[in-house]
């Protein structure tokens, strides 16, 4: 039965406290001393929708160099890098999908996540696509000093649908559009702009969403009271339970909306919280996974026998583990572009991205593709019609050896306190990769101290640089350290 | 091998102007200043200059492209003048092209100038930029000591050295550095300094401080080169001649092949083995009197003294600290101030270098004279530790 192959998610590891960020508003916002408990994800300076839109479909697919058989993507994402450049073009890049490939940006709603779940489906459904690769990702911004800067959280879900996904099929579905306007954000604004809660809580969620519910159960002919899961993202509290009540499904079936660990990370939530079910579910298991927003649309699942081999190396439950708390509020107002600080003359430089020359060495950019050489084995990035084997410079041997999944140290470092960095020190050097091959690259996610020769690091696509004289992102991959390795290894010893 | 260079060329003149923070002073006064200094060393017209060569690094600010900036600031008698960039080996490409043209015939007389004007950019440090449009959208957001800092860390791992152990030793470079910089007039900065200072200033490029680092300076070198036969014919006694110019250019076996360990420079040991081939050097550490070294950061200068075979490899720090390479050891180092004091205004370093060795071989070295030297080396390296040019020269009195 088509459904759910592979799945996969990431967070950043940043934890800004909501503590930290709420006593700092204090002083204006006294009423979001509320909210503060836990944390919320908070990407990185280098990390957006489609960097983070990356992290979970590798997750998703693993470390294999095949995926030729993914003929269809659908990337959802509310803040997309692009309005016009095809964002799951770049993460198809990225991703080193075939160019055979059907992609396509879902968005304008905050339910656009299970949308494109459901396009994905409907099309393997179809016949329309062999296997279909749907990624979810959202890192919306909001002023300072809001709720939703609270409430918001970073992240992206990813999730691979076969004819015979046997991690769960689908059974049901439901859908309903209608122009419910309980924020809008519109395209030449930065932030959302929110009517009352109350409004949308008792007009908009409690009367949109329970129809799609009903109608995802009654396709499948399932009752509601047979749901084991049931994820339904929303930033009001008990909101999930109140709709779970009124359908009919057991209270235990509610799921953490991980508020407290994650905040709401948009249109992704919803796939967020399916693949943290899916991580702890058994198979025979319902999920419903509903998700609001001009409309309202829901999904019934069955967890199938395959879904333990189908686990990801790291999936929410590993993204949520992979944490390091942020007090620094002013960090993340930095990182988020929502303060005008002095990045001193070396931040001038002319960030102007060669067009022809990122499509000209696009796999090697974006996909991290070096070279192989057929007749010595040597293996070299990037990939050149001569060989740089010093005892073989053999001419137009070589051929595409994948970099982005394969182990990886540091041979060289420094911390470099006098280059622009968005976060200083700005650490790279040398990273070689087991099997040959090594890049000179900058190295993400570390603070002073992290980093020696010989650490394990693995490779992240991330935001290389924002032209913002021209609005265009550049892209490209750094190390980050692999700290279950290191932490192994430190054991080992 | 070729024949080589050794004794075919000699240097007439050479001058130097002030280096450091030339607010007062344009591209064109800086090339004047250096290049009236060697035209006088030398006793020579202008019109018995048959070419020149230019080197300098920056375009975007300076002086420009091309060899017209030269011609025009010295108001040359329209004769070639060629422009060589060679990361921060430039200098030394424009004395080659001099020399080489000199040898070959072409020229009785050549004359080499470098000269950089950094200091007018608006901030310290380098200008940063990267080659060309791809090499923007992969290597890492970097300066200068980022890239060379990147040799600490190998070479700490390589051979087991602390971190604090190497930081102790690259300030005994910056400090030695510093109190023989004190006694050049002409140097960019003059002040010693202790250890301490060095161990405790603040950190650029980790384990790089600010006095791990050089001077970036405005500033310009100039020498004038002829045979021999041509030189006595002047009237020039007790002559300085060229003993070995040689160059080594990365090829990706550093930065793209599965076997160097970031330690050390690659070129710049073979740069340096064919450097005392061409001039007959069998034994450097007791046949080299003295040397100018790139000492851009005090641990590429820790590292050179293995690369260039003078200390044994993972011994170099060691002779550092054991003051082998002071003003009283056994091969004093970086007698006029080196890169660190006297100053580095790229495309005229290598220049500035052999006009030290210049004035040393002459005996005209004043409070820095050293005794009876026989074989001066330069060492001018372009480029990041991975990804390099690497110049090697060796002057020497005729006949050595």
């Amino acid at each position: 039965m088509v459904g759910i192959a592979a799945w996969g998610a990431y967070a950043p590891r940043l934890r800004l406290s909501r503590k930290a960020a709420a006593t700092a508003n204090a002083w204006v916002a006294p009423n979001l001393m509320g909210k503060a408990k836990g944390e919320r994800s908070m990407a990185n300076w280098d990390e957006d929708a489609l960097t983070m839109a990356v992290e979970a479909g590798r997750d998703a697919l693993g470390p294999g160099d095949d995926r030729s058989a993914i003929d269809s993507l659908y990337f959802a994402s509310t803040t997309a890098p692009f309005a016009d450049r095809l964002n799951a073009g770049v993460v198809a890049a990225a991703l080193t999908l075939e160019k055979q490939l059907s992609a396509t940006d879902v968005t304008g709603s905050q339910r656009c996540g299970l949308t494109a779940l459901a396009q994905a489906w409907i099309a393997v459904a179809g016949g329309g696509a062999a296997q279909s690769l749907v990624i979810a990702a959202d890192h919306r911004r909001a002023r300072a000093a809001s709720a939703q800067e609270l409430d918001f959280g970073d992240g992206a879900a990813a999730f691979l649908i076969t004819p015979d996904g046997g991690a769960a099929e689908v059974l049901g579905y439901g859908v309903v559009t209608d122009d419910f306007v309980d924020h809008f954000r519109s395209a030449d604004q930065e932030f959302d702009y929110s009517w009352e809660e109350r409004w949308i809580r008792d007009e908009g969620i409690a009367k949109l969403v329970p129809p799609v519910i009903a109608k995802a159960l009654a396709t499948a002919k399932v009752e509601a009271s047979a749901v084991t899961h049931f994820c339904f993202p929303s930033t009001f509290a008990g909101m999930a339970a109140t709709l779970a009540k009124g359908a009919g499904i057991p209270a235990e079936a509610v799921r953490d909306n991980l508020a407290s660990t994650l905040g709401e990370t948009g249109c992704a939530h919803a796939l967020v919280m399916l693949a943290h079910t899916l991580e702890q579910a058994k198979p025979g298991d319902l999920i419903l996974v509903a998700q609001f927003g001009q409309g309202a649309e829901a999904m019934l699942l069955k967890v199938g026998e395959g879904v333990a081999a189908a686990r990801p190396a790291r999936g929410v439950t590993g993204s949520l583990a992979d944490r390091k708390e942020e007090t620094n509020y002013l960090k993340f107002l930095f990182f988020n572009g929502l303060v005008e600080w002095e990045k001193g003359m070396r931040a001038e430089k002319d960030n102007k991205t060669a067009l022809t020359t990122l499509y000209r060495n696009s796999d090697q950019i974006l996909g991290l593709v070096g070279g192989r050489c057929r007749e010595t084995g040597v293996v070299q990035y990037p990939r050149t019609r001569i060989s740089v084997a010093p005892n073989n410079p053999a001419v137009d041997t070589q051929d595409p050896y994948k970099f982005a999944d394969r182990t990886a140290t540091i041979l060289t470092w420094s911390a470099d306190f006098l280059t622009y960095s968005m976060s200083p020190p700005n650490h790279y050097g040398t990273v070689v990769f087991e099997g040959g091959g090594r890049i000179f690259m900058d190295i993400t996610d570390v603070e002073q101290g992290d980093v020696e020769t010989g650490m394990a690091v693995r490779m992240a696509f991330r935001l290389k640089e924002v032209d913002e004289k021209r609005g265009f992102r550049r892209y490209f991959w750094k190390a980050v350290p692999d700290r279950t390795a290191n932490a192994q290894a430190l054991a080992a010893e | 091998m070729a024949a080589g260079i050794r004794d075919k060329v000699a240097i007439l003149g050479m001058g130097c102007s002030k280096f450091g923070e030339r607010w007062d002073a344009g591209p064109e006064d800086l090339m004047v200043e250096a290049y009236l200094e060697a035209m006088t060393d030398a006793g020579i017209e202008q019109s018995q200059l048959d070419a020149a060569w230019f080197s300098t690094h920056i375009d975007e600010i300076g002086a420009g492209k091309g060899g017209t900036p030269l011609a025009m600031a010295l108001r040359l008698p329209n004769i070639a003048v060629t422009r060589v960039e060679n990361f921060c080996a430039s200098g030394s490409e424009a004395f080659r092209g001099a020399v080489y043209a000199v040898a070959a015939g072409a020229a009785d007389i050549a004359l080499a100038v470098g000269m950089e004007k950094l200091k007018d950019t608006g901030y310290g440090g380098l200008p940063t930029g990267q080659p060309g449009t791809l090499a923007p959208q992969v290597a890492p957001n970097g300066s200068a000591p980022g890239n060379f800092a990147q040799l600490a860390s190998a070479y700490r791992a390589k051979h087991g050295v602390s971190w604090d152990e190497l930081k102790r030793a690259i300030a005994h470079v910056s400090v030695k550095s510093h109190a023989n910089g004190a006694k050049n007039a002409k140097a960019h900065l003059r002040k010693p300094i202790t250890e301490e200072q060095a161990l405790n200033a603040p950190m650029i490029a980790d384990p790089l401080g600010l006095f791990d680092c050089c001077g970036v300076s405005d500033g310009a070198a100039a020498a004038i080169v002829t045979t021999p036969e041509i030189a006595r014919a002047l009237g020039k006694r007790d002559l300085v001649t060229v003993k070995a110019l040689q160059l080594s250019v990365s090829n990706g076996y550093e930065s793209q092949y599965n076997q160097w360990d970031g330690s050390y420079f690659h070129t710049a040991r073979i740069a340096a083995g064919k450097a005392y081939r061409e001039a007959g050097i069998e034994r450097p550490r007791e046949q080299i009197s003295m040397m100018e070294v790139h000492d851009c950061f005090s641990i590429t200068e820790l590292v050179t003294m293995e690369d260039l075979f003078i200390s044994p490899e993972g011994q170099g720090w060691r002779d550092v600290m054991d003051g082998f390479y002071d003003a009283d050891g056994g091969v004093p180092c970086q007698i006029d101030g080196g890169l660190k004091c006297f100053g580095h205004p790229i495309g005229a370093s290598g220049l500035r270098m052999l006009y030290e060795m210049y004035l040393q071989l002459q005996g005209r070295a004043g409070e820095r004279q050293l005794k009876d030297p026989v074989f001066g080396m330069t060492h001018n390296l372009g480029g990041s530790p991975s990804t390099n040019v690497c110049s090697v020269a060796i002057v020497g009195r005729e006949g050595a």
